[in-house]
């Protein structure tokens, strides 16, 4: 590695564990290695780890630490909710509704789940991003089971009503789950104030380690298991516990909940800095997702004419980490389900650009992206056809 | 996930650009599929005396575009006609399976380029061979 310069503004990809959070994760690998399960000394210095590690989650959401069920991250939990609820209460209804703009662990755990025989309505949402509140309460019925509204759009970075839906579910009998994944940390989460029943997060979004997080379950609410096997996370997740991940996530999400307001106020001002810059300098701009009701740290933004994929590769070569909603980069070749939830044209939606700040972004950062980013777009659009016609159906006028 | 070739190509395209009073272009591609490409051909005695093109699309359709133009710059009208996708991807270094249709594209840019030409000289177009690259397409979008 030269002395390039790294701007790493993809955090709601994932996060770097912050230091502090690998040093008291480092000892569970080695003398603490013990099996949580087993009753000799070392084991029950794992099992005070895990407790302690449990009560932090806990605390964090305001939750109880026996509501805290340890995973594999936000896939794991968004699974073991939706298709737990919906084999646990089959015989009770089999409608389920989610929305249009999920993350693809919700949406593609739903269409499995059709295809075993449940109904599922996606709710659309507006230009914005937001599900519209009545549009809920009028897709319950009685057969509804689950309702499951994600707290945090990790491409738009728009924030769900999600106390709201909650009231709506709990007086319509229906569960509530929501995906937190993008929300811990950046914006507050309560599952008391919000009262939802169920709630997936991810520590790696949040300055810890990857392949941990965790499922909130409300008291009283009953799913079906989806890993069999031993007794761990009293009976309904089996597998030998992550233990130094565990510890980990506990550590991160005591750090990153206790630093939220301040983080949230940091990033808001960069993320200003940012958009107002960018609409400055740059022609041809569309903010995607919702102008203050969004993720501190999150900035999407298409630019017409060009594709995302080329805005990504030359501005790695500028030494930024960013993201799109083009297809190029998804592996299929249709544009964001999010983008076009929210209206957005084919080809706009493939020439979006997703910043996503985080700790480590200054604002000599902001100012770099800013300086790098104009010539890029402009050299992208000087490339483009559809740009070319634009300019031709300009001098026409 | 790219070839160092198709990054140099995308970096430092060739023949990018528009030719004004062309002979023949051709537009192929679709918005929705996140890709379109324009060939504009200047042509003298049968030859491609200039390519040049303009795309919209990601780094492999670039690339494609740019490599795909170097290829038949000079050749006759048939030998740039018979310039496959496949032959494209090869000098590319290879494309991601995912990215193919885009060597596609360029091929089918070219074709469409040279039949623009070949019906505003009053020629007959020529006709894609049975089974060329359009099985590739299918692996395109669908529209």
């Amino acid at each position: 590695m030269t002395g390039r310069r790294l701007v790493y503004m993809d955090h709601a990809a994932t996060t770097p564990a912050a230091p502090e959070i690998v040093e008291a994760m480092l000892p569970y690998f080695t003398e603490r290695f013990g099996n949580p399960s087993s009753i000799y000394g070392i084991a029950r210095e794992s099992k005070a780890a895990i407790d302690t590690a449990r009560e932090q989650v806990a605390h964090a959401i305001n939750a109880s630490p026996e509501e805290i069920y340890i995973t594999s991250g936000g896939t794991e939990s968004d699974n073991w909710a939706i298709k737990g609820v919906a084999y646990a209460h089959r015989k009770r209804g089999k409608r389920i509704i989610t929305s249009a703009i999920e993350h693809h662990a919700v949406l593609h755990t739903c269409q499995y789940l059709e295809r075993q025989g449940f109904e599922v309505t996606y709710l659309p949402v507006d230009e914005f991003g937001r599900v519209s509140l009545s549009a809920l309460a009028d897709a319950i019925t009685d057969e509804t089971i689950l309702v499951s509204i994600m707290a945090a759009n990790n491409e738009i970075g728009t924030l769900e009503p999600i106390a709201d839906c909650a009231r709506i579910c709990r007086e319509r009998g229906v569960y509530f789950h929501t995906d937190a994944v993008q929300a811990i940390g950046s914006v507050p989460v309560d599952v008391r104030a919000q009262d939802v029943d169920l709630l997936s997060l991810s520590a790696h979004k949040f300055y810890g380690p990857k392949g941990i997080g965790a499922l909130y379950i409300r008291k009283g609410v009953r799913l079906d298991n989806l890993l069999h096997g031993g007794s761990q996370e009293q009976r309904h997740r089996a597998g030998t516990e992550n233990l130094a991940g565990i510890v980990g996530m506990g550590a991160a999400i005591e750090r990153a909940v206790g630093r939220q307001e301040e983080y949230a106020r940091r990033l808001t001002s960069l993320r200003k800095r940012l958009l107002s810059g960018i609409m400055e300098r740059i022609e041809h701009v569309r903010l995607n997702g919702h102008p203050t009701e969004r993720l501190p740290g999150n900035l999407n933004c298409s630019f017409e004419f060009i594709e995302g994929e080329g805005m990504l590769l030359l501005l790695d070569h500028a030494g930024v980490a960013a993201s799109t909603g083009s297809a190029c980069t998804s592996g299929s070749l249709e544009p964001s389900h999010v983008l076009l939830a929210i209206g957005l044209e084919h080809a706009t939606a493939h020439g979006s650009l997703r910043l996503t700040l985080g700790e480590s972004n200054t604002e000599a950062d902001v100012d770099y992206v800013l300086e790098a980013l104009p010539p890029i777009v402009e050299r992208l659009r000087t490339m483009s056809p559809l740009y070319a016609d634009y300019r031709r159906s300009c001098n026409v006028q | 996930m790219y070839s160092e070739k198709v990054m140099e190509h995308f970096m430092n395209p060739r023949n990018q650009g528009e030719i004004e009073n062309p002979d023949g272009v051709g537009e192929v591609g679709n918005p929705k599929c996140g890709d379109i490409m324009k060939i504009f051909l200047k042509v003298k005695d049968d030859r491609i005396e200039d390519v040049q093109f303009q795309t919209f699309g990601c780094g492999a359709a670039v690339a494609s575009s740019s490599m795909a133009t170097e290829l038949i710059k000079g050749k006759t009208l048939e030998e740039a006609w018979d310039l496959s996708n496949k032959a494209v991807a090869e000098a590319l270094g290879g494309l991601p399976p995912v990215k193919m249709h885009c060597s596609v594209l360029a091929e089918e840019g070219i074709h469409k380029a040279i039949n623009d030409y070949r019906v505003k000289q009053g020629l007959e177009l020529w006709k894609e061979k049975p089974g060329a690259s359009h099985a590739h397409a299918d692996d395109a979008c669908e529209i």
